[in-house]
Order: C-alpha cells, then sequence, then structure tokens
C-alpha cells in the first residue's frame, strides 16, 4: 500500500464521515461543521486526482463563500445568544420513497458505467490548460453563466433594496 | 565530534532502509513540526515588536520596565523581558469556559483558525528550492486556505454563546469576504504581469535587484495594486484600523471574549503568524521575494532566507505603526472603504496593467 492509497482512504473516510455527521446531526451549526470536513476531504481527494486547481476551488468556492454564508444566514435568522438551532424530520414516507429512487438509480449507474482505469496520473498543472479551454472552446457557456450570475446579483440587489 | 558524525551516518542509513511510505510520512511530520515552531517562535517575537513599538509610540511605561532580578540579565534592561512575561502569564492563566457555551465548538474554533495560519505557510517560499510545498496553485491555496480561518472566527463566537462574541464574529465574516475581493483583484495584476501563479516563478521573475521589483512594472498599476493589496490584508488580517471584530471599545473583545488561558493564545498567536504570512507575501509579490535589492551581491548561503524575513518584518513594522497611530473606523466606513473605494480601485490596476501588457 503506497501513500497516495492511505492518503486516499483517510481523504475517504474523512467524507463519509463528515457528511454523516452533517445529516445526522440535530443541531444546523454541526452538520454545517461536517460539511466543512466533506468539502475539504472531497478537496483532498481532487488533490489525488491530480486536479489541482479543482481542488483549491472546491475550497475557495464551497468553503471561503457557500459554508461562511449559510453560518452567517443560521446566526442572522436565530435568537441572537439562543444556541437551540435544531433540524428535524417530516414527511418520512415520501421521502423515504424519494430518496430510494435516487439511490437506486445512483447504483444502477455505478454498476453499469464502464468506468476507466488510469495506469498511472501525471502530476503536472492543469491551471493553464483549464483557462485556454474556457477562453476557446467553451467560451459560450463561460459567457452564459456569468451573465446568469449577473442577472442573481441584481435580482438580489433588487429585493434587499426595495423596502 | 566524530562519534556524533558515525551515529548520524548510522541514522541516515536506517532511514534510507525505511519503507518510502513511511519516509514520506516522516518527512511530512517534521516538516509540519517545524512549521509549527517557526510560526509560534515568529508570532512571539511579533508581539514582542508590537510591545516595543506602542510602548516608544505612546510613552507605554510597562513594556520598557519589564526586567528579572537574575544578576546579567538584569542590566540587560529596556524591558527585555516582556515577551517572556507574556508567555508565562498565558501559560498560567486558568482555562475558562462559559458554562453556556457550546463546549465541543468552543475547544474546536482557535484550532481551526490556526491549522489554516500554518497551512498557508507551506507554500511560503524562502529561497531557491526553500519551500515546504512548491505548488503550482500556490498564490490561489493560500487565498482559499485563509477562509478556514474565518469559519474558525465564526465558530468561536457562535459557540461562546455571547451577544458579543457572535457580533465580533458577524463583523469578521462580513469583513473579511468583502475584502477578500479588492485583495484577489490586486493579487491578479501580480499573476497577469508574472503569468503563474506558483510563488517560485513570481519571485524569479524580480530576480536582478530592487528596480526590477513588481511594485515598479506597469506604473502605476502595480504601486496601485501594491497598496489595495496592504490595505486589504489589514482588513482581513483584522488589524487596526480595522479591528472591528474586536473593538475593545464597542464590543468588550469581539469573538474571542469568552476565551481565557491557551485557547485564547492560539488565537493571539495565530494573528501574529497571520501578520508574519502577509507580510511573506507581500514580500513576495511586490518587493522581489527571497531575491537581494542588490542583484547578486549578498544573494546566496543563508542571505534569501533572511531578505525575504527582512521584508516580512518591515511590512509588519507598518503593520504595528498604523495600529498605534490610526483611529478605528466605523462599520459603514469600512464597508465603503472596501466596496467603494479599493474594489474601483483594484479594477483600475487590473485594467490599465492589462491594456498596458497588450501594447
Amino acid at each position: 500500500m503506497d501513500f497516495t492509497n492511505i492518503a486516499f482512504y483517510i481523504f475517504a473516510a474523512l467524507t463519509v464521515g463528515s457528511a454523516g455527521v452533517m445529516v445526522f446531526h440535530r443541531n444546523v451549526v454541526y452538520s454545517a461543521v461536517g460539511l466543512l470536513f466533506a468539502f475539504f476531504g472531497v478537496a483532498g481527494i481532487y488533490v489525488l486526482l491530480a486536479a489541482d486547481f479543482i481542488a483549491i476551488v472546491q475550497i475557495l468556492i464551497y468553503v471561503g463563500g457557500i459554508l461562511i454564508l449559510l453560518l452567517f444566514g443560521v446566526m442572522l435568522s436565530q435568537k441572537l445568544t439562543k444556541v437551540d438551532v435544531r433540524t428535524e424530520s417530516m414527511q418520512l414516507v415520501p421521502a423515504v420513497v424519494v430518496v430510494g429512487g435516487v439511490l437506486a438509480v445512483l447504483l444502477l449507474t455505478i454498476s453499469s458505467t464502464p468506468w476507466k482505469l488510469a495506469g498511472s496520473l501525471e502530476y503536472e498543472p492543469t491551471t493553464k490548460a483549464i483557462g485556454r479551454l474556457m477562453m476557446t472552446e467553451y467560451l459560450i457557456p463561460f459567457e452564459i453563466a456569468s451573465v446568469l450570475l449577473l442577472a442573481a446579483l441584481i435580482g438580489a440587489a433588487y429585493i434587499a433594496r426595495k423596502n | 565530534m566524530p562519534v556524533l558524525n558515525a551515529n548520524l551516518t548510522l541514522q541516515a542509513a536506517q532511514f534510507a532502509n525505511l519503507p518510502e511510505t513511511l519516509q514520506t510520512i516522516l518527512f511530512m511530520v517534521l516538516g509540519a513540526a517545524i512549521f509549527a515552531g517557526a510560526a509560534a517562535v515568529l508570532a512571539l517575537v511579533g508581539v514582542y515588536l508590537e510591545r516595543k513599538i506602542s510602548a516608544h509610540m505612546q510613552d507605554r511605561v510597562g513594556p520598557m520596565e519589564v526586567n528579572t532580578e537574575i544578576p546579567v540579565l538584569k542590566n540587560i534592561g529596556h524591558g527585555w523581558a516582556q515577551t517572556l512575561a507574556d508567555a508565562l502569564k498565558l501559560l498560567i492563566k486558568e482555562d475558562i469556559v462559559p458554562a453556556e457555551a457550546d463546549k465541543k465548538l468552543h475547544l474546536m474554533a482557535p484550532f481551526i483558525v490556526f491549522a489554516a495560519t500554518l497551512a498557508g505557510f507551506s507554500v511560503l517560499p524562502f529561497g531557491p528550492g526553500l519551500v515546504a510545498s512548491d505548488l503550482n496553485v500556490g498564490l490561489f491555496y493560500i487565498i482559499a486556505i485563509s477562509s478556514f480561518v474565518v469559519i474558525g472566527i465564526i465558530l468561536a463566537g457562535w459557540s461562546s454563546n455571547n451577544k458579543w462574541s457572535l457580533l465580533g464574529a458577524m463583523r469578521s465574516a462580513a469583513q473579511i469576504v468583502s475584502f477578500e475581493i479588492p485583495a484577489s483583484l490586486a493579487l491578479l495584476v501580480v499573476i497577469m504581469a508574472v503569468g503563474s501563479l506558483n510563488l517560485g516563478d513570481i519571485v524569479a521573475a524580480q530576480a536582478g535587484g530592487i528596480h526590477k521589483w513588481l511594485i515598479w512594472w506597469y506604473p502605476p498599476f502595480n504601486i496601485l495594486a501594491f497598496f489595495v493589496f496592504f490595505v486589504a490584508s489589514l482588513a482581513e488580517l483584522n488589524r487596526a484600523p480595522f479591528d472591528m471584530p474586536e473593538a475593545e471599545s464597542e464590543i468588550v473583545a469581539g469573538f474571542h471574549t469568552e476565551y481565557s488561558g491557551m485557547k485564547w493564545a492560539m488565537f493571539f498567536l495565530a494573528e501574529y503568524a497571520n501578520m508574519f504570512l502577509v507580510g511573506v507575501i507581500i514580500a513576495t509579490l511586490f518587493l522581489g521575494g527571497w531575491t537581494s535589492p542588490f542583484g547578486d551581491f549578498l544573494n546566496s548561503g543563508p542571505f534569501p532566507v533572511f531578505w525575504v524575513t527582512l521584508k516580512a518584518f518591515i511590512v509588519i513594522f507598518v503593520q504595528i505603526w498604523l495600529r498605534w497611530t490610526l483611529p478605528r473606523v466605523r462599520v459603514d466606513q469600512l464597508m465603503y472603504t472596501s466596496w467603494k473605494v479599493l474594489t474601483p480601485f483594484a479594477f483600475v490596476a487590473m485594467v490599465g496593467a492589462g491594456i498596458w501588457m497588450m501594447l
């Protein structure tokens, strides 16, 4: 067992374990902390897959952006000093049906996909290639995404300024 | 010392016999231990500087008088024992956790903050090849990993179950998220100029003396980017005049109001370690990194480490100087500074430097 394998199992255990905490803990803030470590574990797996840029983006966007906003929202929406923020399960039967369906589809996909195994990974810089592709081959999706985000930004500013 | 030498050779041979995985892990543990030790020592130096400079600037008496009764050391004077006294005080302080606090998160928060700070150290170049992890995306990595600090601060504020703590944490989050935008835009100017995210490449592009430093490229746009980044980094460090998260006159001590003893010391050390981190980043990005300001003169052996440390400490000195001369801004002035002053100027620097590069 070489180093990458050990690292993979550590990151995988971290991801799955903290995802479990995130789903099963009854306190929303603990769920957010679980999410933090799950994001970190996924970033570690990206690094092991030789996707350095994606790993950093994962941390930057999910931890630095989304998770901070999430915690901010939780704190603003609760009474200031009340620690009691809980999550509960409702609508048990429909939830089991939907989640079971999703699980079945996912398992089916995993088992029927012919997975490609890379012989050996080459750890080389990916940033330049990603940037070039975004500015040439995938320019239109890139621009559409930025227009979409701009629209969302203007919408948020409009809603916030209405009063 | 032939015995010791023989012993070391033997140990090296034994080390080479270990399986490769174990070697890698040993190297990593050793490197991390060196960084943790170095960060703690640098933080102590930073604390000492802060005490002394504030004492000189504001005629504070204490840090000029701290001394011991030990005969020889007594004569050094000039309050040399201040840091020792600070460290001893922190070690013997009682660790108080509020009864209504969330114990687990209250314990975890200072560790997250300190670990994130240490993680940033791993990509800093201290000399040719002298970098713990020579990442291709080094600069980007530092921006990303520093977001863990915000999470730690938010958790500290929330878990303390105290309104001052929570207010401080929310201020900190809002402040760091806002100032990340001008800081990142200013960094983009450097990235565009060098064409690399690797900190080693950025230093290499500035080799050859003071006139080659990135701060002088594309005048005046890089100087503008330098100032924008410096001001934004002050805010991201929660340093005065932007120390809203711990404004003593308004919210007691902000996010670390309910911390004491070693847990508080970890926030404190992390702040000074972060100041050094920012000092090295500014030195690397704008002031030539580990290269000598005099071309090839004094540019080998131990001197790269000396130059980068000197430059970082000059930046730290300016940070301390500003703290003891400027009053704290208000929250609305803080947001105004970020969104209506720094961000437009950062865009001007980025677009200006970009047009210059195309010409």
